[in-house]
């Protein structure tokens, strides 16, 4: 009975050829001191592998049209068993993948892992990068919310910006001239089956090209790469202290791996998919798009912008972004590789990640976005129940005033804060600046009648004094 | 003898042949290639040709709107597909501005195109993305928008008020004469 299995075995391994073509790639020889460095670059794959699984699973429920998409990934989320993890493992999938292909760029970047012969390892990473954010970006719009819906039209605009062809590729995006019925189909095939496919080919390639050049080792200070010796040293340490891949490397990557599914799966069952936003309808206006937490480095970009600098900004970022980084090793592919002789490179990824950093607590807070929902001041606040100030303080509600401007920690951040404005501004100054507005503030000459300018100043002229009779009372 | 004479003029016959089947190959290849891909590249592309349909669309009777009045109205794209359901809903901030007159926003921020508000008290249009803020009359009061809004024609009929739909107002469609 053993020996038979063992024939079959081994009929199979002949026909298919494991031990022949497979078994060599799995135990090829890879430097031994990398440690957890490396692992970053196989855990984006495993990302990558439960995005699939659970993005087909979700694919066999949900409904790419623009009436039933949100419905059907309702019923995903409340009724369909497992639906909810599911939906919660692509979404927390999604934020995984993203974040170690960063960190696997970012990681390889300090290493300069890119130098000779690894160029074009480097380049197909580049190119898997900017898929995985197309993945990203058409992925949250999927879930065609009145959020999704509106990431069209603003992914539309942007791309309309393009010279020349912008117009033409706006309806190519939206299938047409508005978006509407065509729309959601395209960007479901670009997310299912287009950009997929580029990364399963891509991720090939990859894969190919690191078993072509062998894993890349630390960077050592005293062996700066030279490409006319660099293959034969790489060789001849190889042979010195190269250990298998499998097991003795391999066993980090699936450690690594298991705790990334762990947490995703983690995340998607105790926290849940993120919430639907409102159904979609191209004719609310009550929606407040934002995009997922990746982009809001870039929506806060498109806001603090001059915007003289915007169409720069919109066409260079992703562009200019591209070229710099797909290029970068055909300009520096030897010297040398320690990050302790490329203070450059490592003052790039601080620089790179502090900007991410603060963008992204500002795209966040979205201080430029009017606070819709501002109430009405309180008494407390406006320290007094009748009168002129009272009055001005009703108007400065009602006129718009505190949707971006706050009082007292009451009111949208977008202009300057009025708390203790007539300390700056005289009365005088007052009733010009809101009479012909400023930068980014509305001229209210048209909008105000003098009697009421004269309570708004009243208000705000109460301001110091209130402020002071406060203070004395603490 | 004979045999290895024979093997030579048929080695040279493939010889002359090879370059023939290389040309041969890659030629069909790349008919097969464009046979494939050339109805699929139409069919993908032919949104951006397809002209554009516009059409007259009723939004409610002229007594409905108020004088002053800037209200949201809704209406349906000019080519709806049968199963776009609500997405192939439009909107336009509607003003009447006197007995007959009337002047119609499109809703869409000339920044991205995110949907900007009215706001009766303040008499001003905001939008939430980017912080872009408008006039009554649609000209840009501050933030990011480079132009004003886009305005729909807008016609009274037979008791009805009409918007000449339109496509999304992109920010390099130029501008129609109104705005």
């Amino acid at each position: 009975m053993k020996q038979a299995l063992l024939n079959i075995g081994n009929w199979i391994d002949s026909r298919i050829g494991f031990s022949d073509c497979i078994w060599p790639l799995l135990t090829h020889i890879v430097p031994c001191n990398a440690r957890w460095w490396y692992v970053f670059g196989s855990a984006a794959l495993t990302a990558f592998i439960v995005q699939v699984i659970s993005g087909v699973c979700l694919a066999m429920a949900y409904v790419p049209a623009g009436d039933q998409a949100y419905e059907s990934l309702r019923y995903i989320t409340e009724e369909a068993p497992f639906g909810s993890v599911l939906r919660g493992m692509h979404a927390y999938g999604a934020s995984a993948m993203i974040t170690l292909v960063v960190i696997h760029l970012i990681q390889v970047y300090l290493h300069a892992a890119y130098k000779y012969p690894r160029e074009l390892n480097w380049m197909t990473g580049v190119v898997l990068f900017f898929v995985v954010l197309g993945m990203a970006f058409t992925g949250q719009l999927l879930r065609w919310d009145a959020n999704g819906v509106w990431s069209v039209f603003v992914a539309t605009e942007m791309a309309a910006r393009t010279p020349v062809i912008g117009p033409a590729l706006a309806d190519f995006l939206m299938g047409g001239k508005t978006v509407g019925g065509s729309t959601l189909t395209r960007f479901f095939v670009y997310h299912v089956f287009v950009l997929p496919a580029v990364i399963v080919a891509g991720v090939g390639l990859h894969l190919f090209l690191l078993f072509r050049h062998g894993v890349s080792e630390m960077p050592n200070v005293d062996e700066p790469v030279d490409p006319a010796t660099y293959k034969m040293e790489y060789e001849a340490r190889l042979q010195k202290t190269g250990v298998p891949f499998w097991p003795y490397a391999m066993w980090r990557d699936v450690v690594f791996s298991t705790f990334v599914v762990a947490v995703i799966v983690g995340c998607a069952v105790v926290f849940g998919p993120p919430a639907l936003d409102a159904a979609p309808d191209p004719a609310s206006i009550n929606a407040n798009p934002l995009p997922d937490w990746y982009f809001w480095w870039y929506f806060a970009v498109l806001s603090l912008l001059p915007p003289s600098y915007e169409f720069w900004f919109i066409m260079g970022v992703p562009v200019v972004g591209f070229l710099i980084l797909f290029c970068a090793p055909l300009f520096s592919n030897k010297g040398h590789r320690a990050p302790s002789k490329r203070p450059w490179a490592v003052g790039i990824v601080v620089a790179g990640i502090a900007s991410f950093v603060v963008l992204t607590v500002y795209g966040y807070r979205e201080p430029w976005s009017p606070d819709f929902g501002v109430e009405e001041l309180s008494v407390a606040v406006i320290g007094a129940d009748d009168g002129p100030v009272f009055e001005g303080a009703k108007l400065v509600h009602e006129k718009g005033c505190l949707y971006c401007h706050a009082v007292d920690g009451f009111g949208g951040h977008r202009g300057p804060d009025l708390s203790d404005i007539s300390r700056r501004l005289t009365e005088n100054d007052l009733i010009i600046r809101i009479n012909n507005g400023g930068y980014n503030m509305p001229a209210f000459a048209s909008i105000l009648d003098s009697q009421q300018l004269s309570l708004i100043v009243d208000f705000l002229q109460s301001r110091v004094d209130e402020r002071d009779a406060r203070d004395a009372g603490d | 003898m004979n045999e290895s004479a024979d093997n030579v003029s048929r080695c040279d016959a493939l010889d002359k042949r090879r370059t023939f089947f290389a040309r041969l190959t890659l030629f069909l290849s790349a008919i097969i290639g464009a046979i494939i891909v050339l109805p699929g590249f139409s069919f993908v592309l032919a949104p951006v040709f397809r002209r554009r349909a516009e059409i007259w669309r009723s939004v409610g009777k002229v007594d409905d709107f108020d004088k002053g009045a800037t209200v949201l109205v809704r209406f349906e794209d000019p080519s709806p597909k049968r199963w776009a359901g609500t997405t192939a809903q439009s909107a336009a901030w509607l003003r009447r501005v006197n007995d007959a007159a009337f002047v119609a926003f499109s809703i869409n921020c000339r920044h991205l195109g995110c949907p900007v508000r009215w706001l009766e008290s303040a008499r001003l249009f905001m939008c939430p993305c980017h912080g872009g803020v408008y006039y009554s009359d649609g000209t840009v009061a501050g933030g990011p928008p480079p132009e004003p809004l886009m305005r729909y024609d807008v016609r009274v009929r037979e008791g009805q008020v009409e918007i000449y739909t339109a496509a999304v107002p992109l920010t390099t469609t130029p501008l129609d004469k109104d705005a």
